[in-house]
């Protein structure tokens, strides 16, 4: 009996502890880090800066009035069955831009399951707001669904670009599915949801990639922005990569969607499509 | 009511303005990335799992009731280029002429008279379905079996292939279709919990890109 007692004791700590470790290893890991920004009267300030998993987030050094943060990745993910997020709020009248700074890789983990990666943009009334972060690679076996959220007051401005790329060289894609939504002053702005890599119906095919690597957006949202914009159409082949950038209907704003077979040259699309929408 | 409504909203020959529109496949067949049966039923199935998926939602989403003013504008959130919002509204216009005549109801007329230029034309196919008394799920099968139906069509012309073959490609599809539409009816049933956040928006970059392209021609056989 008293054999039993000693027995029974050490399990409930050691219970607790596995549960815990399981929650952490075969599951994944559990992070989400927050940045927010605020405006003083004089220098954009940031009273909160989050650091967590994979997530290290350093204040970048710079001049002016905005504040620029780079997350500099502590651990190798986004793997299978990882919950990432990242919370990003500009408040009113602040000038945050958010880097990252290296590719974010999703690779195949300890399971075949999801993983997740959320991102959540906020910035209020007259604030400005830059989510510039490098490519996201899918590499071959890996499976992530991302998410980016975004609510913008009326009178902020964003720009966000977006780079995929599929597989590192010469490799098979991942899965990766993402969704973006953007709604502005409560009305829908953009809702886009994209799919690639098997098992996905018909994702490599002729009216998606048409065997291109390289997909990306660029969005900028300027509220002072003139209402009538043409198309902009950079590359009329499709075969060395095109792209093209044209006005939204639900707000002063510009879309650049581009596919490349490379990373490089979906960035020069994306870099002159920016160049267009900054000089227009 | 009647089923046979469903075969007449998803005829070719219901005079709504769709035999003017490739769906981006005499692009796609300008830049030789279609030439063929194979590589015209890889775009149908891209298509149909993309622009298929969103249309199919939101023209079950308005066969379910939902308020289609706010529908039109989730459309214009999941189409972000100019080519494609005036092609849907366009063909939109077009299509609730026909439903009114074919379907009369106050409901289409109160779009009609909101949205002068043409609401997206899912939404329209949606109401006229609704008018019909079709079920949202009849709604989503039309409006998915037209994202593919129109470019085989047009593939036919613009490069001589075998109907008999385009004929063999659709009925390959058929299971995929249903399964869009299930898919479609099932989010639209969703939105009276989860919002509209709960429409497909799957979106193919190239039938973007392409769309814009195309709309800048000077001379093409097909509107878009």
């Amino acid at each position: 009996m008293n054999a039993d007692t000693q027995l029974a004791v050490p399990k409930g700590p050691f219970k607790a502890a596995d549960a815990g470790e399981s929650a952490g290893h075969p599951h994944g890991v559990r992070a989400t880090a927050r940045i927010r920004a605020t405006y003083n009267g004089r220098v954009t300030t940031l009273p909160q800066m989050h650091s967590d998993g994979p997530f290290h987030l350093r204040r970048m050094r710079t001049g002016g009035r905005g504040a620029t943060v780079g997350i500099i990745g502590a651990m190798s993910a986004p793997l299978g069955g990882d919950r990432l997020a990242l919370d990003i709020t500009a408040e009113d009248r602040a000038e945050l831009e958010v880097t990252t700074a290296a590719a974010t890789l999703a690779l195949r983990g300890p399971t075949t399951a999801p993983a997740t990666y959320d991102v959540r943009l906020t910035a209020g009334e007259g604030a400005s707001l830059r989510w510039l972060p490098r490519p996201l690679i899918s590499a071959a076996g890996s499976n992530l669904h991302q998410t980016c959220t975004v609510d913008l007051a009326a009178t902020a401005r964003l720009l966000l670009r977006e780079e995929q790329l599929l597989g590192r060289a010469d490799e098979k894609s991942g899965h990766l599915v993402s969704r973006i939504r953007v709604h502005r002053a409560g009305r829908p702005l953009l809702d886009q949801h994209t799919a690639y890599g098997d098992p996905e119906p018909g994702w490599d095919g002729p009216a998606l990639l048409d065997g291109h690597r390289a997909v990306g957006q660029l969005l900028l949202v300027e509220p002072e922005m003139d209402a009538e914009h043409d198309p902009v159409l950079l590359r009329n082949g499709t075969h060395d990569g095109c792209a093209v950038l044209a006005p939204l209907a639900g707000g002063p704003a510009l879309l650049a969607t581009a596919v490349a077979p490379t990373s490089s040259a979906l960035r020069e699309l994306l870099d002159e499509a920016l160049a267009h929408a900054l000089g227009a | 009511m009647s089923r046979t409504a469903l075969l007449l909203l998803a005829d070719g020959r219901f005079p709504a303005g769709g035999h003017a529109h490739s769906g981006g496949v005499e692009a796609a067949i300008a830049h030789t990335s279609v030439h063929d049966l194979d590589s015209l039923e890889a775009f149908c199935r891209g298509r149909l799992h993309t622009t298929g998926l969103t249309t199919a939602g939101l023209a079950a989403a308005a066969a379910a009731g939902c308020d289609p003013l706010l529908l039109d504008d989730a459309a214009d959130a999941r189409t972000p280029v100019p080519a494609l919002r005036a092609v849907a509204r366009r063909l939109g216009r077009q299509m609730m002429r026909a439903a009114r005549a074919t379907f009369p109801s106050p409901e289409l007329d109160r779009v009609a008279a909101a949205r002068p230029r043409g609401a997206h034309q899912p939404v329209v196919q949606g109401l006229a379905a609704r008018a019909a008394g079709l079920a949202p799920v009849d709604a989503a099968r039309a409006a998915a079996y037209e994202s593919v139906g129109g470019p085989t069509t047009a593939a036919v012309r613009l490069l001589s292939l075998d109907p008999l073959g385009a004929s063999r490609l659709l009925a390959r599809l058929s299971t995929e279709i249903d399964a869009v539409a299930l898919a479609a009816a099932d989010a639209a049933d969703r939105v009276a919990t989860e919002g509209l956040g709960a429409l497909p928006s799957a979106s193919a970059p190239l039938l973007d890109i392409t769309a814009q392209q195309h709309a800048a021609w000077t001379v093409r056989l097909f509107a878009s």
